[in-house]
């Protein structure tokens, strides 16, 4: 255990050097999604026929679902080209190894460290849903901890997958044929229901409209019969990942 | 495991070490016992299992085959307990570019779980060792690869090992480098610190090693090297000088 805290303090002490550019970063990039897209285009939705989306303003609707896809975002960006570096471009990890930690320490401490990212842009998101005015409850407050547990269901599987890797060349491609496409088509931008029936499937099989649909009702409020599926469904993803990752990463690392 | 009979100081005994990688036997069946506060050396061309040998004495790579103590222990059981008393000079730098000379130190030093206001005495005292104390708060990219390897070196003893591993320490090195890295890893030996390095270098072995081994062509014998009455080093103009203490 304490070993896995000492890889987190490194992470910790790099953090300490970037965490301005990032943490603009954290905050900018929400102020811009919901000021574009949900006060924006939401103010084309709120003049239409329609005029709300699941029976709240588009911006309300928009949020949480954004800050289930930010967390899936983040944990894509943190388990590919920095694992990757530290796995081979930078050998971090082989220098890890040298000392008493073993290789359950620096998994325990990378996947400790994703949590503390996930839940920091989070927490940052968040703030600038209150500035926005679309937190009405104090249960909103629990869209944090799904988001970070959707952020494992991709960040472990993601990890397990980069420990394989020679090369970089896999992760645009998982950019381009997993994130991106979840992130417009999943549930985020409007309900999953207005998709063909083959696209929701599709959708359903991975965590990011189950987190999005478990924020939004945490957010908005109203009843989520499935609430507890789709919570199983996110800690499966994140448990499955941890285990692949247990799994690739000694392979990789001890020879 | 069973130990078989070898001279109780011996720090590191190997009996029929093997690696194999595949089909590839990267280490093929070698002796060796490495005793305590002698310079112990594996010379041979890249490729002879230098390396491999190094990482299975490192505690991170497991032996395909025979028998491997390391400080008494076994390297499969005790890897952890084992390089909490080992220094490592891996052949690439594996320093954190994201982190400055000093800041590379003390996080080395908190994996070894040593307290951060020892860990930062002992940084200063490693970076004077090293003579990199006026590039403490710099950042480790800019630095020359000599300055990189003797940065490496001090991390390895950041934990004040007994045992210190060096794999091609001077490897890329220009001779003045050189110099200063064989000058600092003498000093350490003169301190009792036992030192075990490969090398594709017939001086290096000469000027550091009392014994080593030769590797690769399928026949590793352990030498002697011959003793050396006036222990000195080349310096960078050709002209033997006399070691400093």
């Amino acid at each position: 255990m304490t070993g896995i805290l000492h890889v987190v303090e490194h992470h910790l002490m790099v953090y300490r050097r970037t965490w301005k550019g990032s943490m603009f970063v954290s905050f900018a990039s929400p102020v811009l999604f919901l000021a574009a897209i949900g006060i924006g285009l939401g103010s084309l939705i709120a003049s239409g026929p329609v005029r709300t989306v699941g029976g709240v303003s588009y911006l309300t609707f928009l949020a949480p679902g954004l800050l289930a896809a930010t967390a899936m975002q983040t944990a894509f960006v943190e388990t590919t080209y920095p694992v990757m570096a530290k796995i081979q471009w930078l050998r971090t990890y082989d220098g890890m190894l040298a000392t008493p930690l073993t290789v359950r320490d620096v998994l325990g401490g990378e996947i400790g460290w994703l949590v503390i990212r996930l839940a920091t842009t989070a927490f940052a998101f968040f703030f600038v849903m209150l500035l926005f005015g679309t937190v009405h409850t104090v249960a909103s407050l629990l869209t944090i901890p799904v988001v970070v547990l959707n952020g494992l269901a991709f960040g472990a599987p993601i990890f397990a997958f980069t420990a394989t890797q020679r090369k970089d060349k896999g992760f645009p491609t998982i950019g381009r044929f997993i994130i991106t496409p979840l992130f417009l088509l999943g549930g985020v931008f409007f309900p999953i229901q207005q998709l063909p029936q083959l696209a929701q499937g599709i959708a359903w099989a991975t965590p990011l409209a189950h987190s999005v649909v478990l924020s939004r009702s945490l957010a908005i409020g109203g009843a989520n019969p499935s609430a507890l599926i789709d919570l199983a469904v996110l800690a499966a993803y994140a448990t499955l990942g941890i285990i692949a990752a247990s799994i690739t990463l000694p392979r990789r690392l001890v020879r | 495991m069973a130990t078989s009979p070898t001279a109780p100081d011996a720090l590191i005994h190997a009996r029929g070490l093997t690696k194999r990688f595949d089909r590839l036997v990267a280490v093929d069946a070698i002796d060796f016992d490495v005793q305590r506060g002698e310079a112990f050396g594996f010379l041979g061309p890249n490729g002879a299992g230098k390396t491999s040998t190094m990482r299975m004495i490192g505690c991170v790579s497991s032996p395909s085959g025979g028998e491997l103590r390391v400080l008494g222990l076994d390297p499969v059981l005790d890897g952890p307990r084992i390089r909490a008393r080992l220094g490592v000079v891996p052949q690439a730098d594996t320093l954190d570019m994201e982190l400055r000379v000093d800041e590379n130190l003390l996080t080395y030093a908190r994996y070894f779980d040593i307290p951060r206001d020892v860990a930062r005495a002992r940084t200063q005292e490693l970076l004077e060792f090293v003579q990199l104390k006026d590039r403490a708060r710099d950042e480790v990219e800019p630095l020359s690869g000599g300055m990189k390897r003797r940065l490496t070196i001090a991390r390895a003893l950041v934990n004040d090992p007994g045992l210190l591993l060096l794999d091609e320490p001077t490897t890329g090195l220009d001779p003045q480098a050189r110099h200063l890295v064989w000058d600092r890893l003498y000093r350490l030996k003169q301190r009792g610190v036992t030192i075990v390095l490969t090398t594709h270098y017939m001086d290096e072995a000469e000027q550091l090693c009392d014994r080593l081994v030769v590797m690769g062509q399928g026949e590793d014998r352990c030498l002697r090297v011959a003793a050396q009455p006036d222990r000195s080093l080349l310096d960078p103009r050709g002209a033997r000088t006399p070691l400093s203490d």
